[in-house]
């Protein structure tokens, strides 16, 4: 009997280490991939001060890039890499045709301009392709599993962990050991005494959206993956997310958006594991309660700016 | 006539002249005498209402928000609260519980949009002391995380909206005339408060917020009036909504609803009145003859004529597209939107630009 409860009591043990270790690697495969949302939003935030809405439409077209050329030969790894470009791509033109015209305005004109913008991409795929949800040619590491012991955990999951790691890295190095990372860096602390020491202005928030549309290509990939479909809205999920980790984490530090997306991969994750389904059903009610509170009480968020520059 | 006399008659004649166009529209769609014509200009007033609504707040404050249709939910849903019999209640509500308070109320139509909009104005009030100590994007940003906050709490408090499935069987009582009355006199509230001196502090606090502190003007107490004003205005809209469309559910106010009184508003000009009304009519209007394309297109399609060959797609959402455009391009070339942010007056006199310009009309952007 004693023996038996014994038994009982390690397996016990043993699934609540399992379910902990499931339980972190989910949230930080998913915090990855919210951080590198934050990211593109916050990249553009910190030079222009604009919240841009269309930052989730980058995601769409990463996702319809993923759909188009999917239905082509090419091996999938290629698809991937042509869908990131075309995000990438599309985060500059959206820069060329929309924001540089209205880029001295008022936050909120560039706010609405976004949100045009963002409207009118939806449209144009809803109009272009078709207003109903399409599977895009998936490999089949995103469904399968791995089973370590007890233990099973999702490749994708993985896989999503690994490259939003090796995204951060990459972009770190982009950031601290190239010119256009450093004018990026300098741009997003004083845009007017980084353009009088002569660094182009178009050139630095060229590259930003550059950057942005990359980060957008890279989401849309393991976002997709994950739920298997796209449609016109697909980017406003993305965006609603990276809005809430880079308001928690502060809107004018990098290092706060990354913050912000690992806080909230955990935050999600932990709500959807043990809270009862009644109170989850709430879930996105309480997020964005929170991100009042924080807009509220501590505007610069969980990281303030390395100092604080005019206000605007 | 003085010059006085003159500065008189044009600022009254902006509302006269706003009411003429409305009632120009009205009269025509009665001896069009054509049903969906009807339908349309009814919705164009209840969007012109908010239109008007959002102008209050971010006209006169400068300050963009996104959380209106917040308050368009909670006007919706607590009028029918009030205006439905317990009869009614039984299908349109199922899940409210026979034994609140709420079920055994019943009230005229008109009660219950007052009730609706002072329930309405209660939760804006509050949320509103909060909001406006924010600046900029910061408060865009929580005015859109509060629509969402309202959506997510709609989807789910069913007892009181029945979730997400749609609301049926709500007795119809807006007609064209009710809607025409009900967006007069929003049009005539903003006006009066946009030359109040309530509203003249809140337009100098737009400027420059410093300057008009220093002359004594309390910026965050102007707002919250303007807020507060602006969340009655848009709970009426709300409610004459629910009790003309008739079936609703949570997904009627969201993202797509917010960014057509957007347009609206950015398109005819935020800064003025006129702005707001022109700016509802003009894109109500072409919204429905592009509609009107748009079904063409598709049925000559269907018949498998020449169109298909130069459109190969069935046109969806073709719309939306031309309105975003016209909203960049409006931002773009003229940016205080098609009015420029004046008041249409007569008679017209010629701007005054000697002296100073006459920043009181140059309501920029937003």
């Amino acid at each position: 009997m004693d023996t038996v409860l014994r038994q009982k009591r390690e397996r016990n043990g043993v699934s609540f280490i399992n379910d902990l270790l499931q339980y972190g690697v989910s949230s930080l495969s998913l915090g990855g991939l919210y951080a590198l949302m934050a990211l593109g939003l916050v990249i553009v935030y910190g030079i222009l001060r604009l919240v841009n809405f269309a930052y989730g439409e980058l995601v769409m077209v990463g996702g319809y890039g993923l759909l188009i050329f999917g239905e082509t030969p090419l091996p999938w790894i290629i698809c991937a890499v042509l869908s990131i470009l075309a995000a990438l791509f599309a985060g500059v033109l959206m820069e060329r045709v929309a924001f540089r015209p209205v880029r001295n305005t008022s936050p909120t004109t560039l706010l609405i301009t976004s949100f045009a913008v963002s409207n009118l991409l939806q449209n144009i795929a809803l109009l272009t392709v078709s207003p109903r949800p399409r599977a895009p040619r998936l490999p089949e590491f995103f469904v399968k599993s791995l089973t370590v012991g007890d233990l099973r955990i999702k490749l994708a999951d993985l896989i999503a962990l690994t490259v939003s790691i090796l995204a951060l890295v990459v972009l770190t190095v982009f950031l601290r050991r190239t010119i256009i990372g450093l004018a990026l860096r300098a741009a997003a602390d004083d845009f007017t005494m980084t353009r009088l020491v002569g660094v182009k202005a178009n050139m630095v928030i060229a590259s930003a959206f550059a950057v942005s549309g990359f980060m957008a290509g890279i989401v849309a990939i393991f976002w997709i993956g994950r739920t298997g479909q796209t449609y016109p809205s697909v980017g406003l999920q993305p965006v609603l997310i990276a809005f809430i980790a880079s308001v928690v984490g502060g809107m004018s530090s990098l290092k706060g958006a990354v913050l912000g997306g690992y806080v909230l991969g955990f935050l999600t994750m932990g709500l959807q594991t043990w809270l009862p389904q009644g109170v989850n059903n709430y879930r996105d009610a309480v997020l964005f309660g929170i991100v009042i509170v924080v807009l509220l009480f501590r505007p610069d968020g969980l990281i303030k700016p390395a100092y604080s520059r005019e206000a605007r | 006539m003085s010059r006085a006399q003159v500065t008189m008659i044009r600022r009254f004649s902006t509302p006269v002249i706003l009411f003429g166009i409305m009632l120009a529209i009205a009269l025509i769609s009665e001896l069009r005498n054509d049903v969906v014509f009807e339908r349309v200009v009814t919705v164009m007033f209840i969007n012109l209402l908010l239109t008007v609504a959002l102008q209050v707040f971010q006209g006169n404050s400068g300050l963009g928000t996104f959380g209106q249709y917040a308050f368009v939910t909670i006007g919706a849903y607590s009028s029918i609260w009030f205006s439905l019999t317990q009869k009614q209640k039984r299908t349109a509500l199922p899940d409210m519980p026979r034994d609140w308070w709420l079920y055994e109320q019943h009230l005229g139509f008109i009660p219950s949009i007052l009730v609706a909009g002072a329930i309405t104005t209660v939760v804006g009030a509050v949320v509103g002391v909060a909001f406006v100590r924010l600046r900029g994007a910061s408060f865009t940003i929580a005015t859109f995380a509060f629509l969402i906050v309202i959506n997510r709490v709609a989807l789910q408090w069913t007892q009181l909206t029945k979730g997400a499935t749609t609301v049926f069987g709500v007795p119809k009582y807006t007609e064209i005339w009710d809607a025409l009355v009900w967006a007069s006199l929003g049009v005539l509230v903003a006006y009066l408060f946009k030359e109040s001196p309530l509203g003249l502090k809140l337009r100098a606090s737009r400027e420059d917020e410093d300057a008009a502190e220093s002359l004594g003007v309390n910026s965050a107490l102007v707002r919250w009036f303007a807020w507060t004003l602006s969340v009655f205005l848009s709970a009426v809209a709300g409610a004459l909504w629910a009790h003309f469309i008739q079936n609703f559910s949570p997904h009627n106010f969201y993202i797509k609803e917010t960014f057509l009184i957007v347009a609206m508003l950015i398109i005819g000009g935020s800064g003025s009145v006129s702005g707001a009304v022109l700016g509802a009519i003009a894109v109500a209007m072409s919204q429905e003859g592009l509609r009107q394309v748009e079904n063409w297109v598709n049925i000559q399609r269907g018949r498998g004529t020449w169109v298909e060959t130069v459109v190969p797609f069935q046109l969806v959402g073709f719309t939306e597209i031309i309105i975003a455009c016209a909203i960049i391009i409006v931002l773009i070339l003229r940016p205080s939107g098609l009015t420029g942010g004046r008041e249409i007056a007569w008679p017209r006199v010629k701007p005054v630009t000697s002296l100073a310009r006459p920043s009181d009309d140059s309501g920029a952007g937003a």
